[in-house]
């Protein structure tokens, strides 16, 4: 097999993957850098991210309260150290990207404009446009091009990462227009493969979205982090899942149920203001959100579509020349996929699965447990949001900690050799039988598409926007059986060059892995906090058993272990999560003790 | 729950499976469809259901990520923007982009583009040097406007399979890139068209555009490629007229 040397091998070249391999570079000139990934970097799903990026902007905005939205959107979920470290450098990292060319929607004065966002206390969300995520990622891609020690290998397909002498030393990849594979052998690794949404039916993600990187750190016996946590995007076009930004919110949007009446203000998000309030109404935070429309259809006050109960997203107010300037794509999703002019009539929309809150384990360096592997971006669980995501944090996150990610590994790789070739190259060996096997065994009856629909189905009604312990241990159970079936797959390719079958078949597998990390997880979590919901008597947050992260360990054909991790509080203790009035009157409160 | 299929239509797929064919074959499938389900989704079906050798690039969906242009009924598009409705009865012909190597099936080889891409230095050259701790760059939103449209692309080179001249000659730098290339060259930050002009006024640079404008036509994203060409042409005969015809004015740079 081709194997090739580098110092620091980086696996995903979306927003992450890029900032990383840019951090590396510029932290070690001299330092070759592998960016591997299954797609050309600028189809990674970072392109699909849409509101902005946060970064505390303006002069009555503070790290302080960057820091609380956080830390309470997040349910205390969260690892208040490294968020601390977050909110300090979101800033600096968006001048960067500005200085990058990236094209930041600008204020008349030529200064970069801010917006609000769901959870955000201040408007403190940079966007361009609605395609914040295109336009960054297209800045980084083109970005690193001036760099020749980042070697790509764009449309390589990472089947494992090779493990010798206690440390991460590389990965093996099929180069995929040949079908061959190759050995890239490293001194640091770095994940950056994004979430894991596909895992889900009804889901805002790209169809490469399918957990990769967290499924091979898993299978190495790094634990998944808080994986229970999934975010439900409130705005999402049935049918299809694809995401109407929360910018549309942000920019004043209303969400209105059957009776066209704004339902949130009955979930502790209101007083109705006509004008947005951040952190009420449709400004409060996606789980809240997702949450109230769930309460909402089993009222009976939704309205039954073609593709499941929705409730309308009404833009109608702002006017066409306002959606045209600062939403022009959601403009023309909703009149192309949808036939409706949002200047005219309000979008149907639903919650999709949206967002992994948790990862691969990730100290506040974005180091594994795994001596020389990092992670950063999505697949990551360095530990900032917590129980729930706010909008517009996870681009800043890609910056901050792909960048963070780049100059770690690149000391690492700095204090370390390549290991022993022959050892590594017959684990490569190995690791090549087993992945070509797919596709050389006889085929057994098992359609990919059918259980990858199964999958997808169970983990939807299992672990869905609320849970009880029956549908989690219906989806756990559904999980274990998928997993034998899968020893029977049936593949209609046989051949190597572009046989996507056989990738749609390993991915398969990294969804499957995850899926039981994500269930189990959930399952175990005996209460209710952000995203997690439970309908079966935990309906409640309890500190006193689950201030916890859980931590789930791949234990093979058997379920994941799950396991306990403490959570790092540093100034804010656990309070009680307020929106609407009642938030602000807790805020009141809060500066005068 | 979702709405119950009683159409179907004929997608007609060339297929070449370089390990199987040595020539691209036409292969029919009849596909069951709804009138929301998009060209991508049909194909899908065909991938799930029928034939799991079929190849093809997507991933968004949601006609950003520039992956899963094809040939529909010889229209460069996007196919997940397409819809099945559209070309009901059928049937719908689906082929690999006009102009661009085939890998297999509907995979083109997108490496000759991404060379071209890389080719026009498409990141910021400063023009004034700045320091992080400074803040940002002004740059007003009608400085902005200048570069909005061509910053769009989505490199799904729809535009390459629509230009004729690229079709003639594979050197060419094509709509896509030299968009790009304008993209950067219109940035009030930058003061790179100096170091851009040697590609601007190279043979297969921009004066081998024949303005067909058909590239601008195709573009998913309403960049207009054929448009930034022509202001390329602009410039590059002004650097041809200062160089040649002015001597010892600055080569390049902005007037």
């Amino acid at each position: 097999m081709d194997s090739y040397k580098t110092d620091v091998l980086i696996i995903g070249a979306g927003g992450a993957g890029l900032r990383a391999a840019i951090a590396v570079a510029q932290a070690d000139p001299g330092a070759r850098v592998a960016l591997l990934s299954k797609v050309y970097p600028m189809r990674s799903h970072t392109v699909a991210a849409e509101g902005g990026a946060a970064a505390v902007t303006q002069a009555h905005d503070s790290l302080e309260a960057h820091f609380h939205d956080t830390v309470a959107g997040g349910d205390w979920l969260c690892e208040q150290d490294v968020v601390e470290y977050f909110v300090g450098q979101a800033h600096e990292e968006l001048v960067q990207m500005e200085h990058w060319g990236c094209p930041w929607s600008r204020r008349p004065d030529g200064h970069v404009n801010v917006r609000a966002f769901g959870g955000m206390k201040i408007e403190r969300t940079w966007f361009a446009a609605d395609k914040t995520g295109f336009h960054m990622l297209h800045t980084l891609f083109q970005t690193s091009i001036q760099f020749p020690q980042i070697e790509r290998l764009d449309e390589h397909f990472c089947v494992d990462l090779i493990v010798h002498d206690g440390r991460v030393q590389g990965a093996v990849a099929i180069e995929i227009a040949s079908g061959e594979f190759k050995l890239i052998q490293a001194k640091a690794v770095i994940i950056a493969t994004g979430g894991a949404g596909r895992v889900f039916r009804e889901n805002t993600n790209g169809g490469i979205v399918t957990g990769d990187g967290m499924a091979l750190a898993y299978r190495h016996g790094v634990p998944l982090r808080d994986m229970e946590f999934v975010q439900y995007h409130p705005t999402c076009m049935p049918g299809t899942g694809l995401l109407f930004t929360e910018a549309c919110r942000g920019e004043g949007g209303f969400l209105l149920n059957k009776d066209g009446y704004r339902y949130l203000q009955d979930y502790g998000l209101g007083p109705a203001t006509p004008e947005p309030r951040n952190k009420a109404m449709e400004l409060g935070p996606r789980d809240r959100l997702s949450q109230a429309y769930w309460h909402e259809k089993q009222k009976g006050r939704t309205v039954q579509g073609p593709h499941g109960h929705v409730v309308h997203l009404d833009l109608r107010h702002l006017g066409e020349k306002k959606l045209r300037e600062r939403l022009p794509q959601i403009y023309e999703l909703a009149v192309e996929y949808l036939g409706v002019d949002p200047a005219k009539e309000p979008i149907p929309v639903l919650p999709a699965v949206h967002y992994t809150m948790g990862g691969i384990m990730a100290d506040g360096k974005t180091a594994a447990p795994l001596p020389g592997l990092y992670s950063a971006g999505e697949c990551s669980s360095v530990g900032i949001h917590g129980a729930n995501r706010l909008g517009s944090n996870s681009l800043t996150e890609l910056l901050v900690f792909g960048k963070l990610a780049g100059t770690e590994a690149a000391a690492f790789a700095r204090k370390h050799g390549h290991g022993d070739a022959a050892a590594i190259g017959a684990l490569a060996e190995e690791v090549r039988g087993h992945a070509l096997s797919l596709v050389t065994r006889p085929s057994g009856g098992e359609r990919i598409a059918t259980l990858r629909k199964e999958m997808a189905q169970c983990m939807e009604d299992g672990c869905g926007i609320y849970r009880s312990a029956d549908t989690m241990r219906a989806a756990c159970a559904k999980l274990a059986e998928l997993k034998a079936r899968y020893q029977h797959l049936h593949l209609d390719d046989h051949s190597r060059a572009w046989n996507t079958e056989w990738l749609l078949a390993i991915e398969l597998g990294y969804l499957l892995d995850v899926a039981q990390a994500i269930a189990h997880s959930a399952l175990q979590r005996e209460e209710s906090r952000g995203s997690h919901q439970r309908l079966d008597g935990f309906a409640e947050r309890d500190d006193a058993r689950f201030l916890k992260h859980s931590l789930a360990y791949y234990a093979g054909a058997e379920a994941p272990r799950i396991a306990y991790g403490d959570v790092k509080i540093t100034s804010s203790p656990p309070g009680t999560r307020a929106y609407g009035a009642a938030g602000e009157k807790a805020d009141a409160e809060a500066r005068h003790v | 729950m979702s709405e119950t299929i009683t159409k179907s239509i004929v997608i007609e797929v060339m297929r070449y499976r370089p390990e199987q064919e040595s020539e691209p074959v036409w292969e029919r499938f009849t596909v069951p469809y709804t009138d929301d389900m998009s060209v991508l989704q049909g194909l899908q079906a065909i991938k799930d259901d029928q034939d799991g050798s079929l190849s093809f690039r997507w991933s968004c969906r949601m006609a950003i990520c520039g992956s899963c242009g094809m040939m529909i009924n010889g229209k460069p598009m996007l196919s997940c923007q397409t819809f099945l409705r559209d070309f009901a009865p059928g049937p719908i012909r689906v082929e690999a982009l006009a102009h661009l190597p085939i890998e297999r099936d509907l995979v083109v080889s997108v490496e000759p583009f991404v060379k071209k891409l890389e080719s026009v230095k498409p990141y910021i050259i400063p023009k004034e040097p700045r320091a992080l701790a400074q803040g940002e760059y002004l740059q007003t939103p009608e400085e902005l406007e200048r570069i909005e449209q061509y910053s769009s692309c989505i490199n799904c080179m729809l535009c390459y399979a629509a230009c004729p001249q690229f079709g003639i000659d594979p050197e060419f730098t094509g709509p896509g890139v030299l968009a790009l290339l304008h993209r950067y060259n219109a940035d009030s930050r930058d003061g790179g068209q100096a170091e851009r002009m040697e590609v601007l006024n190279a043979q297969d640079g921009v004066w081998s555009c024949t303005a067909v404008g058909y590239c601008s036509e195709v573009c998913p994203k309403g960049v207009d490629p054929a448009r930034a060409v022509n202001q390329n042409k602009m410039n590059s005969a002004t650097d041809y007229f200062k160089r040649f015809l002015l001597p010892g004015s600055k080569r390049g740079g902005k007037p």
